[in-house]
């Protein structure tokens, strides 16, 4: 009976997570059009995407890899999601959260990645061969800040599970991470930037470089499931960054505050700068964020 | 029949039938890792040769619902033939801004479900059109700018355009004028999201349904067809 429970909350806080996702990529949307002097899609337009692309009616398949690659990248952001504890002090909200979930969020993070390299691979579109080998090389890049920083606050906090770091900074804002190890949070949020495909990091992507890169091959269906995906995954990394950085959240109201203010900060950045090549983000990424995210964990050693 | 001479007899039809296409793409044969030959026809080897088949449209609500979803999401593919295609970025500018319609440009034939052919279409670039038009997937819908579509235009006796774009592959709307507006071109998005809203828009059946005419038709004006007859 409990586990009954427990798995109908899980899937209650799947679709939660998923609409939310959805309706923000389309508040964001919406938000950049105004600053273009534009109005801009409707707020719903990435339902009617996605309820158009479930129904296109014929797909063209590559082989069993390249149905498997939207598959894994869903299971990827499904499985972040399942370990995550998305509100603070509930028992049920908290999914199947244990000790050392962190480092299984970062590795599922890089699993979706993964398939789908292979998927585009079986694609056979050189396009997606191209885009896949450049998004690997750059995620390479963007982990790495971001491992350091979660190495820090694990030596700090003396812990591996989110929990628990999130229980650590309860009691208002100066036990937040933030302020605790300003460091860390920099090097993460440096790597935020990457993980969300806005502006500076966003050639892999870019319409305008090479088409699409990766998902070039992919259509109806298939490209229904990484859209389904992608909702998940911008706020399930949002909430990790929130959870580790800045307190978590109390109740559903703070979480979905929080995370789109996360979520916004890449949106800002990339809105102000342009897009690296990823012959430049590659470097910019291995020198400066590295450095403080190694001066992180120095600091707590010393 | 001489066996030599049935030989150079079959090597002059290969060469016939090969003139137009890409050395890579002949019948050659090739050295395995082991030092076997093998002999490979790459139109038939490496490309897909089954018939597209029509895919009938759901029955009722359930229609309704997706052709609303359809209607109100149009990818358009970014693919500019004539001089209208000058007239399809500004669509995307904060002075038309046709992103508010549900309009946005696809950067593949995969994902699109719109081909706006914007203009006239030279023999060269109307071998490429039918390749991306048949790379899109079913349901998709065409619109047509510009005179030249309609009849040829003011090119109507080049020795280098085709004349009327729907003997070629099936339209959905047309825009007259040389060229359109773009006030005229989002006119005719919102006619062709009537046009899916009532279910008329099937031209990718269409297409499937007649699509021998529609060869035919084609490969009287591509002389060097250097392609799979249906390019999936
Ligand atoms: S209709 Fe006019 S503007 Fe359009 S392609 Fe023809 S000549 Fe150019």
């Amino acid at each position: 009976m409990e586990l009954v429970k427990k798995i109908g909350f899980v899937l209650l806080g799947l679709f939660i997570i998923l609409n939310w996702g959805l309706i923000m990529s389309g508040i964001i949307r919406k938000i950049i059009a105004r600053l273009g002097m534009r109005r801009g899609i409707k707020v719903f337009q990435p339902y009617i995407n996605l309820i158009k692309n479930y129904s296109i009616r014929s797909q063209i398949s590559h082989g069993v890899m390249f149905y498997l690659g939207p598959v894994f990248r869903l299971s990827g952001g499904i499985g972040i999601f399942l370990f995550m504890p998305l509100i603070h002090g509930s028992e049920l909200w908290s999914n199947f959260s244990f000790t050392g979930d962190l480092i299984l969020i970062a590795y599922f993070a890089f699993f979706g990645m993964l398939g789908m390299a292979l998927g585009a691979g079986e694609g056979g579109h050189p396009y997606s061969a191209i885009g896949i080998s450049r998004g690997l090389a750059q995620f390479t890049a963007i982990e790495l800040p971001l491992t350091l920083a979660i190495i820090s606050i694990a030596i700090q906090y003396n812990t591996l599970s989110i929990s628990e770091i999130v229980a650590a900074q309860q009691g208002g804002i100066q036990n937040w991470t933030l302020v605790t190890n300003p460091f860390a949070t920099v090097a993460a949020m440096i790597s935020f930037l990457g993980a969300m495909g806005h502006s500076p990091f966003s050639v892999v992507m870019a319409p305008q470089e090479i088409p699409i890169g990766p998902p070039t091959e992919y259509h109806g269906t298939f490209l229904g499931i990484l859209q389904t995906n992608r909702a998940i995954l911008h706020v399930i990394e949002a909430v990790l960054y929130m959870n580790l950085f800045f307190g978590g959240a109390t109740n559903w109201g703070i979480l979905i505050l929080k995370s789109f203010l996360v979520y916004f900060w890449s949106v800002f950045v990339g809105m102000v700068f342009p897009r690296f090549r990823v012959d430049q983000s590659i470097p910019w990424l291995l020198k400066l964020p590295v450095l403080i995210g190694i001066i992180a964990i120095a600091l707590l050693i010393i | 029949m001489s066996l030599s001479n049935k030989n150079e007899q079959e090597k002059n039809i290969r060469v016939t039938e090969d003139k137009f296409l890409a050395p890579e793409n002949r019948k050659h044969t090739v050295i395995g890792p082991g030092g076997e030959e093998i002999f490979v026809d790459p139109l038939n080897d490496y490309f897909c040769t089954e018939k597209p088949k029509v895919e009938k449209p759901y029955k009722g609500i359930l229609e309704k619902f997706y052709n609303w979803a359809r209607a109100e999401s149009l990818w358009v593919l970014g693919y500019g033939t004539g001089c209208g295609s000058i007239e399809l970025p500004p669509l995307f500018s904060p002075r038309f801004d046709a992103y508010r319609f549900g309009v946005a440009m696809r950067p593949t034939p995969r994902q699109s479900g719109v081909f706006i052919i914007s203009g006239y279409l030279a023999v060269k670039t109307l071998k490429r059109v039918i390749r991306s038009y048949e790379q899109m997937q079913n349901p998709k819908y065409v619109i047509a700018l510009g005179s030249c579509t309609i009849n040829g235009g003011m090119y109507w006796d080049s020795y280098n355009t085709i004349n009327r774009l729907d003997h070629y592959i099936p339209v959905d709307v047309y825009i007259a004028g040389c060229m359109p507006r773009p006030e005229a071109i989002l006119s005719g998005f919102n006619r062709l999201k009537e046009k899916i809203k009532e279910g008329r828009a099937e031209g990718a059946n269409e297409y499937i349904e007649k699509l021998e005419w529609y060869k035919a038709n084609q490969k009287k004006i591509i002389k060097d067809w250097n392609m799979p007859d249906y390019n999936w």
